[in-house]
């Protein structure tokens, strides 16, 4: 143990104790949004849609006579059982068991569905149409002239936690920056601190700085957490210019912490400014594609998502960690964040008062 | 030189004269009290003279210099303790008063030897959210006092305490300016600055109506005292008839003379015999604030 620690180490260390021993901040810093990951990343898996329940009523020869290769695709699609009683495959179907019911009479192969799922059915007609077309070319002995092949744009791999990763942990890093600064500003008024530190030989600089340096070591953290949980547990890839996620985390935190300064601002509790800083926050990982992509929102909507600064740190981890964008894409971002977080710093101070009364 | 110079300072909020004209002089060394009902803008005072705040008149040197607007040179010659407990949340004592000594850039050891000077090293590892009322206020203190200030402001240290506590922290505070520390607090209770002050300045309504010793003030007052002897011991003629003996009266206690000369009265009673039971009363501070102010005490 050194005889003395400077100052800026000793604030620093005190900022980080008291995070650390907050039990409510580090579940909603790092374990909450973990949830998120392995919720979207676990659960929702595989972008495809979940298998057809079909129900197959005695021999359909059709089905039964599939080449391998054919074989293989249709068992893809569809989740066989196989049943002798017709009527009790069509309740099955009927009340939702099953999605669909096959028979053969004759030559022709009837499909029992249902209407309540109207996307499903399609689907399933579609691709028993094609099947019976695949069948019908391969009697008729000749090749087919044309042929299909399907390729996403992005990579292979790309799955669901590729679109998830970045986007949940902007939001989770938006979040504790906004909470953390929020409570502190709150925190240290109300205990007198924030005076106590006024009367201190420790410069304003020293004091921000060494708050502003655990929200950043709190926001590498939660990176670090994110990407080796992702990676490792859910085949995370990420693409050539990740790192330049490492500048927009820092401008990121810098802004949503000055979001929680505003918030802090104009409450006059701690319990006040951390809902504050929630009422900010949350709207906007919705608005701004942290939980689902913005591709599908109406156009006004992803208007409006301009203005949100989270948008602009969604937009530009995607960029550089899945959507293998050069470092460059990264600049605008960080320089928006970067506007951001000095204007709305600007007005937390404006509006900030010393005395909670 | 004085420690502390204050001239005509004032404060508005609005219509109201928070602080209306204070002046006062601190000797180096001296432990002076601003002693008031709450509402009389003690704390508004001393946070003036801290230079937390700007007067919007009057002016304030300490050591020499002034203190506002923030003056870094002046900041590690004087020490703070805030109405409030201003600590860093969720830290152990210890940690807390380590903080508080690299904030000073004063040596561990000098926070590790306040912890014991203030009876803490027990509670060294608690936190400071579970400290009882009276060890978060010598923590406080300890933690205004780590870089050895010259002059050492303490806002209401003993508020919200109970009598035991109280009392407990007066020892820790009896013997802050032994060391030639200049010591400057605010309190509302009338023993506390009895007992702890060289001088009291008792203020009301933003101004001070007086400043001394203690026990100039009550002389000032010309008060009469109060002595009690218990029941028949003397009877009200008897007692009337005694030399400087003002008046007299029945209580539950037994009679009650009012004198200006107790010395010679008790001398009186002693030589008769009449002593049994005797109590006496001499007027206290509480006494020199309701004749200053016209009013009750309202603490």
């Amino acid at each position: 143990m050194p005889a003395t620690t400077t100052t800026f180490e000793a604030l620093s260390l005190a900022i980080i104790k008291g995070f650390l021993r907050d039990r409510a901040a580090v579940f909603f810093a790092l374990i909450f949004p973990l949830m998120f990951l392995v919720l979207f990343g676990g659960i929702f898996d595989d972008q495809a849609r979940s298998k057809v329940d079909l129900v197959q009523v005695g021999d359909v020869s059709l089905v039964d006579d599939l080449p391998e290769d054919s074989r293989e695709a249709f068992d893809d699609t569809f989740d066989v059982t196989r049943s002798d009683d017709l009527d009790a495959a069509l309740e099955d179907v009927r009340k939702g068991d099953a999605d669909v019911a096959i028979e053969m009479q004759g030559d022709t192969l009837v499909a029992h569905y249902t209407q309540t799922d109207q996307v499903g059915a399609a689907i399933t007609q579609g691709t028993l149409r094609a099947f019976v077309d695949g069948a019908n070319i391969a009697m008729t002995g000749s090749p087919p002239t044309y042929t299909l092949e399907t390729e996403p744009v992005e990579d292979d791999s790309l799955t669901t936690i590729q679109f998830v990763t970045p986007g949940l942990l902007g939001w989770a890093v938006a979040m504790s920056a906004a909470f953390g600064a929020a409570a502190t500003i709150q925190g240290w008024r109300q205990s007198k601190l924030l005076r106590r530190l006024q009367l201190a030989p420790v410069s304003t600089r020293t004091v921000v700085g060494a708050r502003v340096t655990v929200a950043i070591g709190i926001a590498f953290v939660q990176m670090a957490i994110f990407l080796g949980l992702g990676a490792g547990a859910f085949g995370l890839q990420l693409s050539g210019s990740w790192w330049m996620s490492i500048p927009l985390l820092v401008v990121g935190t810098l802004c949503f912490m000055a979001v929680g300064l505003l918030a802090g601002a104009i409450t006059t509790t701690t319990e006040g400014a951390v809902n504050a800083a929630n009422f900010m926050v949350l709207p906007m990982a919705f608005l701004s594609g942290s939980f689902f992509p913005l591709d599908a929102a109406p156009a006004w909507l992803r208007t409006v998502s301009n203005v949100l600064p989270l948008k602009h740190l969604n937009e530009g981890m995607l960029d550089v960690m899945v959507r293998g964008q050069g470092p460059g894409s990264a600049l605008l971002p960080v320089a928006i964040l970067a506007g951001f977080a000095l204007v709305v710093s600007l007005v937390a101070a404006r509006l900030f008062r010393w005395e909670t009364a | 030189m004085a420690a502390i110079e204050v001239d005509g300072l004032v404060k508005r909020y609005g219509d109201l004269r928070a602080v209306d004209g204070v002046s006062l002089e601190v000797a180096e060394g001296e432990f002076v009290g601003i002693l008031g009902p709450n509402g009389a803008g003690k704390t508004t005072t001393l946070e003036m003279i801290e230079g937390l705040r700007e007067p919007d008149e009057g002016s304030v040197r300490v050591l020499g210099e002034a203190v506002w607007p923030r003056n870094p040179r002046l900041l590690p010659r004087m020490g703070v303790q805030l109405q409030a407990s201003a600590f860093f949340e969720r830290l152990t004592a210890r940690e807390q008063i380590r903080t508080f000594a690299s904030l000073y850039s004063v040596p561990l050891a000098a926070a590790d030897e306040w912890l014991e000077r203030v009876g803490l090293v027990e509670k060294a590892d608690t936190r400071v959210e579970d400290l009882s009322g009276g060890q978060a206020q010598r923590l406080s203190i300890a933690c205004a006092l780590v870089h050895d200030p010259e002059v050492v402001f303490l806002d209401e240290p003993t508020a919200a305490l109970d009598p035991q506590a109280r009392r407990n922290l007066w020892d820790l505070l009896a013997g802050l300016n032994d060391s030639g520390r200049t010591v400057v607090l605010t309190t509302h209770y009338m023993d506390e600055a009895e007992v702890l002050c060289d001088r009291v300045a008792i203020m009301d309504a933003g101004r001070i109506l007086e400043v001394d010793s203690p026990a100039a003030l009550v002389r000032g007052l010309d008060a009469p005292a109060r002595v009690t002897v218990g029941p028949g011991q003397v009877s009200l003629d008897e007692a009337r008839a005694i030399d400087g003996v003002d008046d007299a009266a029945e209580s539950v206690d037994g009679v009650v003379l009012t004198t200006r000369s107790p010395a010679a009265v008790l001398t009186r009673l002693a030589e008769q015999d009449r002593l049994d039971g005797v109590q006496i009363r001499t007027a206290t501070l509480e006494d020199v604030f309701l004749d200053l102010t016209g009013r009750e005490y309202r603490a």
